[in-house]
């Protein structure tokens, strides 16, 4: 089926989300959406989807123009979606998911069978091992989004939009999704492919249209290097890697050892974890979201309440410490979620930038905000820390996702820190403004501090560490040497520990020739039996590369 | 890398789970035991307790057991005793206390409480009216809870039970009376409900006004409402608007099925409007569990925005569960002038709505599990009645409290694991 896009334009009140976009999608073709974040490519998609209606231009379908009321009408059309954040709902099992708004009935009751019958006969085509009966909640994101996939397909989906697929993916699981895209190409589906990954695009791409600013600003060919890519993306050449010397190793270092943390209902977030950074370092933690470094840094923080182990910095021990001790000592933290943890979206630039600081002087003196200060302040860094902005009095919320991040840097870096911990740091930022964060954190680091860098982004984790800590459930798979290559810290971040990977490999080098079931039992033996991520491995990790130093 | 592979490999690593020690069940026994061990013993009674298992008239009749208050008492904590500690031992090896020791310990402390009541008393302790008449009690309780189970699963707390109780319960007395006919009433009762749950999804899907104040409001209007409207018109009228007392449904005997022994007479020996409630148990657990309608409602109140992805109308879903779960609270509402009493009284619900409320989340938002919840609570208004007639030395005002004990122990103690459907009490609102 041949999708066209004629002249799309949404209006959010002032913004123009989408300015007359036009794209043509043939079939049996990957259509690489590229932009960052905010550029409008989500907006466009829901437009085509029946989420937005457009107010102005046409969608055409095999050259017939198409309106839709809701996602519904999109559906009947044969326009698939597998959203960014999966919509399933996490109680229901497979089957019912994948029937919900289209249910097979005998007589008024559900037939859960032929839902059943449907899930197996999609997921053989694709060689997916899903079980119908099975919770969403209980299975594995990469899991959950083949479970998206054959929801569109249950409808006879002939045009498939994949928005930000990879973000909650392992690289592993990236490359097979991206087998699963190119086999729904060959047989004829026209795929549109939201990313502001630049090696996917190259991997999979037929064709590249880039969006900035809810326009389209041209199409560039899959054989473009990375710069130009960046480059048409963000509109001006960008420096994409991080320029660092060697680490110059101080004195204050952070210590953690035997942490755990467990929820309330006796679950291990994070298990027996023990590494140590020093000062002038930055450790890199890597691993898929979900994997207990979000626990890990509320830990640090001071923001977990079942902890055990400790936390020692620079001689310090922070466990059972409040939050405002944790502060005090000199913890500088850039929260992964910053709308949520990070910032209190309706109060102002200024009124963010000294939220930390409001216990004493020189902020506050005799409980009263010095409200000259404070803006001489908030002035003084907006410019340092170059916010975009129309001024100090303009609520965050309204800020775009680069300048907001920059007022928590901004903050945090203020203070005299003897630890930064940065989760996600560049998440929803746009390319101009990693690369500012990128400098400050670098500096952070050469200033002798301690910097703690959590990502998912692996790119990010191996640009900015210098030395790369990968977890999994909980628990420290290895720490290894930044230069690690990017297939290894795609095997670690699957739970497989670096002195195995080795056999892992040859395993499935061998997996060509040989029957499945001879690779599950190699597997078996390869992968460390029982809670493998345990301290010992973390231990031995660091001890490795700090030798090898 | 194969699919294959990597399933493997998450089945590898699972993450750890530390088990807590988790002594809530063995705390509540041992409180218990203590509170009925200080009852007998500050308060001792002498002579024997008479228990009945039915009556003279059924098919089968089994004879009258007569046992020693205070020694059967005194060995029933004897038991409790036993299963209080077997408790603490399981808890201390972070094992759960099985079901059936619940059961066990609850029947004890029942069986011991009745002993001790009943000791020396002229009345018999029936056990089987003390059930059924559990039985009649809990209809309203049963039907409210029904109605809540079905709007919070659709996502739309329903906190205006009372207000659809007493409404239905109002317009059930006015039009059997002026009609003729408690079927017609019955109608009435249902479409008065309905409208009620039409004026809370009126502003709670449609306005998006924080439902709890929507729920809590309506319960205040419809009050005043009924009351305003029984001293105007139905009291200068008694006889021609408010009197179903010819009309009241009676208690239907089922043929066979109510001459088994004890079961019979507590579940078979009822009015329509618990025939009703049978039905209505299991018709809204199949369509909640079983039906596209239920698939589709439960969708919307956990995840509404996947439900409106796959083309699902949200707030259409949410209207439809709402008005009928309004309908069957109607059928609870009737029973209080079609059957409990013949004739209308201000504010006759009192407060049985919010006790349906208790049952929806007692119950885990599960149709069956929240009837259940109502029984327990119908039960326990039962007993105060029955206690009643043996003449007790506990203070009658403090035996009225007894249903709402029970239900705030429930709640507040017992639920354990449970889990609210996600999207409840948020109103849907497309991005």
């Amino acid at each position: 089926m041949r999708l066209e896009l004629r002249g799309i334009t949404k209006r959010f009140a002032t913004l123009v989300a989408n300015d007359h976009i036009d794209l043509v999608v043939e079939p049996g073709q990957i259509h690489c959406l590229l932009g960052e974040n905010g550029a409008g490519k989500s907006t466009l998609m829901n437009c085509l989807y029946g989420l937005y209606t457009p107010d102005e231009g046409e969608i055409l379908l095999d050259g017939e123009v198409v309106r839709f009321a809701g996602p519904g009408d999109a559906q009947a059309a044969g326009i698939g979606m597998v959203h960014q954040h999966f919509m399933l709902v996490p109680v229901f099992s497979v089957a019912e998911n994948v029937m919900l708004g289209n249910e097979a009935s005998k007589g008024v009751a559900l037939d859960l069978d032929a839902a059943r019958a449907k899930v197996r006969e999609i997921a053989a085509r694709f060689n997916f091992h899903v079980d119908p009966d099975a919770i969403i909640e209980d299975l594995p994101v990469g899991v959950q989004q083949r479970v998206e996939i054959i929801k569109a397909l249950s409808r006879d989906a002939h045009v498939l939009v994949f928005d930000e697929p990879t973000a909650v993916l392992t690289p592993q699981e990236t490359d097979e999704l991206m087998e699963i895209m190119k086999q729904l190409r060959d047989e004829g589906a026209a795929i549109v492919f939201i990313t502001h990954k630049l090696r996917e695009v190259r991997a999979i791409a037929d064709k590249i249209t880039v969006i900035r600013r809810g326009a389209v600003v041209g199409e560039a060919s899959p054989t473009s290097t990375d710069a130009e890519l960046a480059a048409i993306m963000v509109g001006r050449a960008v420096e994409l890697s991080v320029v660092k010397g060697e680490p110059q190793h101080t004195d204050t270092s952070l210590v953690v050892k035997d942490l755990t943390v467990t929820s309330a209902t006796g679950q291990v977030l994070v298990d027996e974890v023990s590494f140590e950074v020093k000062g002038g370092e930055i450790l890199a933690i890597a691993g898929v979201q979900g994997n207990g470094q979000t626990e890990l840094t509320e830990a640090l923080m001071g923001l977990e309440t079942n902890v055990e182990g400790s936390i020692r910095l620079g001689g310090q021990e922070l466990v059972g410490k409040s939050v405002r001790q944790v502060l005090d000592a000199g913890v500088g933290f850039i929260p992964e979620d910053r709308t949520h943890d990070g910032l209190v979206g309706t109060f102002t630039i200024a009124e963010n930038l000294m939220l930390d600081r409001s216990d004493g002087p020189p902020f506050v003196k005799a409980g009263a905000i010095q409200i000259g200060f404070r803006d001489e302040f908030a002035r003084q860094k907006v410019e340092e820390y170059d916010v975009r902005t129309q001024g100090i009095h303009q609520e965050v919320g309204r800020l775009s996702g680069g300048n907001a991040q920059k007022v928590i840097v901004a903050r945090e870096m203020s203070r005299d820190l003897s630890l930064l911990l940065a989760a996600q740091p560049t998440r929803g930022v746009d390319v101009g403004s990693i690369e500012f964060i990128y400098k400050r954190i670098v500096e952070m680091r050469d200033s002798g501090c301690p910097v703690v860098v959590v990502s998912t982004e692996l790119d990010e984790a191996s640009q900015l560490g210098d030395r790369i800590m990968v977890m999994y459930k909980g628990g420290i798979v290895g720490v290894v040497p930044a230069d690690t290559s990017r297939d290894v810290l795609g095997l670690m971040m699957a739970g497989i520990a670096p002195e195995d990977i080795a056999a892992t490999q040859a395993e499935i080098a061998a997996e060509a020739a040989a029957s499945d079931d001879a690779v599950s039992d190699a597997v078996d033996d390869a992968a460390p039996p029982g809670d493998t991520p345990s301290s010992d491995t973390a231990t031995t990790g660091t001890d490795e590369t700090g030798a090898a130093r | 890398m194969t699919a294959a592979v990597l399933d493997q490999l998450q089945e590898v690593v699972e993450a750890r789970v530390i088990e807590r020690k988790k002594f809530k069940v063995p705390i509540v026994f041992a409180s218990t035991t203590v509170l009925l061990t200080l009852l007998y013993g500050l308060s001792a009674r002498d002579g024997d307790a008479q228990f009945m298992l039915g009556s003279s008239s059924d098919f089968v009749t089994i004879p009258k057991v007569v046992v020693p208050g205070m020694t059967t008492a005194w060995i029933t904590i004897g038991i409790m005793v036993v299963l209080t500690a077997l408790a603490f031992v399981l808890a201390n090896a972070y094992k759960k206390s099985p079901w059936y020791a619940t059961v066990l310990f609850c029947v004890a402390a029942m069986f011991g409480f009745l002993a001790w009541a009943g000791a020396g008393a002229p009345a018999v302790v029936n056990v089987v009216n003390l059930i059924s008449g559990a039985v009649a009690l809990a209809i309203p309780l049963v039907y409210g809870a029904l109605g809540g189970v079905i709007g919070e699963r659709a996502g739309v707390v329903n906190i205006a039970i009372e207000a659809q109780l007493l409404m239905a319960a109002f317009t059930a007395a006015l039009v059997a009376t002026v009609t003729g006919s408690a079927w017609a009433g019955l109608v009435a009762a249902m479409v008065a409900g309905f409208a009620v749950a039409a004026i809370l999804g009126l502003f709670a899907i449609k306005y998006r006004v924080n439902q709890v104040i929507v729920g809590v409001v309506t319960n205040v209007l419809v009050t005043g409402l009924t009351t305003f409207l029984f001293q105007r018109l139905l009291v200068p009228n008694q006889l021609t608007m408010n009197n179903t007392e010819p009309l009241r449904f009676s208690s239907i005997r089922i043929p066979g099925l109510s001459s088994i022994p004890v079961i019979g007479p507590i579940l078979f020996n009822q009015t329509i409007i618990a025939y009703l409630m049978y039905v209505a148990i299991a018709a809204v657990w199949f369509a909640l569990y079983r039906t596209r309608w239920g698939l589709r409602t439960r969708a919307v109140g956990e995840h509404p925005q996947a439900a409106d992805t796959m083309g699902i109308k949200v707030n259409g879903t949410r209207w439809r569960a709402v008005l009928i779960a309004g309908a069957i609270v109607g059928i609870g509402g009737a029973y209080f002038t079609l059957v409990s009493n013949g004739r209308f009284n201000w504010e006759m619900t009192a407060g049985l709505g919010y006790i349906s409320l208790a049952a929806v989340i007692f119950g885990n938002w599960d149709p069956v599990r929240a009837a259940m919840a109502g029984l327990l609570f119908g039960f326990a208004m039962n007993l105060n009645n029955i206690l009643g007639l043996l003449h007790t030395p506990v203070p009658s005002q403090f035996l009225l409290m007894l249903p709402y004990a029970v239900t705030l122990l429930a709640v507040a103690g017992l639920v354990g694991k449970s889990r609210a459907p996600a999207a409840d009490g948020v109103p849907y609102v497309k991005e």
